[in-house]
């Protein structure tokens, strides 16, 4: 015989496993799917699909175009790394509030850091573990991966550089030139933080990348967008 | 506790069996819908931005 005591205690216990079952895995899953599908309803909004892409040299679109600083919390831009997963799409917002952006929507742009393509640092934040983590194979980025962010005006290829570790008051991280107080900004850069290590927020993963170019809307996606888009 | 919960349960075996299963499924969704969001509020909250 167990008891009425050692019932409630073995309850408890599966309960706890049960959450953790759903917190490192079973939520993920399902947020992860939500932010997935807002970003392809986010970018049905920018016009339709372009059917047939152009294929010359990116160089010949010139600088790119840098979108308007967008409100709070508003979903403006879209992330694509398919070292994440071959369909992986996130929708990032205006702002880094934990309740606000990162929990809900997914990617966050830290205010006050450059829009994508703008000479400086495109800083967003986003979950490793929980909440859909957008941002949980961020250690497995190898050089020259591609980082690619979709606007209202275009998509911007980034290519991944780095990662770097620093603690949580590491804010020269999102400096226009990272790591350097009053840089004077040449590079256009991209930044990812999250936390590191796994499961805990001790410290903050960092990962660079430097952009690689450019291309309008009207000239399509990049060939490395086309799994996430549902054609590949 | 769950030995005496069995008793209480009305029905045949199968019956009971059933109950069993529709009472499972109703608080597992309940959990997964209500009490583990409420609990993930609660213990939540790592950080992933860095700030002074």
């Amino acid at each position: 015989m167990i008891g009425v005591l050692g019932e409630l205690l073995i309850t408890a216990g599966v309960l706890v496993f049960l959450f953790l079952g759903w917190q490192l895995w079973f939520n993920d899953l399902v947020v992860g799917g939500q932010q997935q599908s807002e970003a392809l309803e986010l970018r049905e909004q920018w016009g339709p699909e372009v059917e047939a892409p152009v294929e010359v040299d990116p160089a010949s679109f010139g600088d790119p175009v840098v979108s308007a600083v967008p409100a709070d919390r508003e979903q403006f831009a879209n992330l694509y790394v398919p070292r994440f997963g071959a369909d992986y799409v996130r929708p990032v917002a205006e702002g880094v509030g934990t309740r606000a952006v990162l929990n809900t929507i997914g990617v966050g742009h830290y205010p006050g850091t450059q829009m994508p393509g703008e000479v400086g640092n495109f800083a967003v934040a986003a979950h490793r573990t929980t909440h859909g983590a957008p941002f949980n194979r961020i250690a497995e980025l190898r050089i020259g991966d591609p980082i690619i962010v979709e606007t209202a005006d275009g998509w911007y290829t980034y290519r991944f550089r780095t990662l770097d570790y620093v603690p949580p008051s590491g804010v020269e991280v999102l400096n226009a030139v990272p790591a350097v107080a009053d840089g004077q900004p040449a590079d256009r850069v991209i930044t990812l933080t999250s936390c590191n290590p796994q499961f805990s927020d001790a410290e903050r993963i960092i990962a660079y990348g430097v952009f690689d170019s450019w291309r309008p809307r009207s000239a399509g996606p990049p060939a490395e967008v086309s799994a996430a888009l549902g054609n590949g | 506790m769950y030995a005496a919960l069995w008793r209480v349960l009305p029905g045949p075996v199968w019956f009971r069996v059933l109950l069993v299963i529709v009472l499972v499924a109703g608080i597992l969704f309940s959990l997964v819908t209500w009490v583990f969001p409420w609990v993930d509020s609660l213990v939540n909250n790592q950080e992933v931005t860095v700030q002074v």
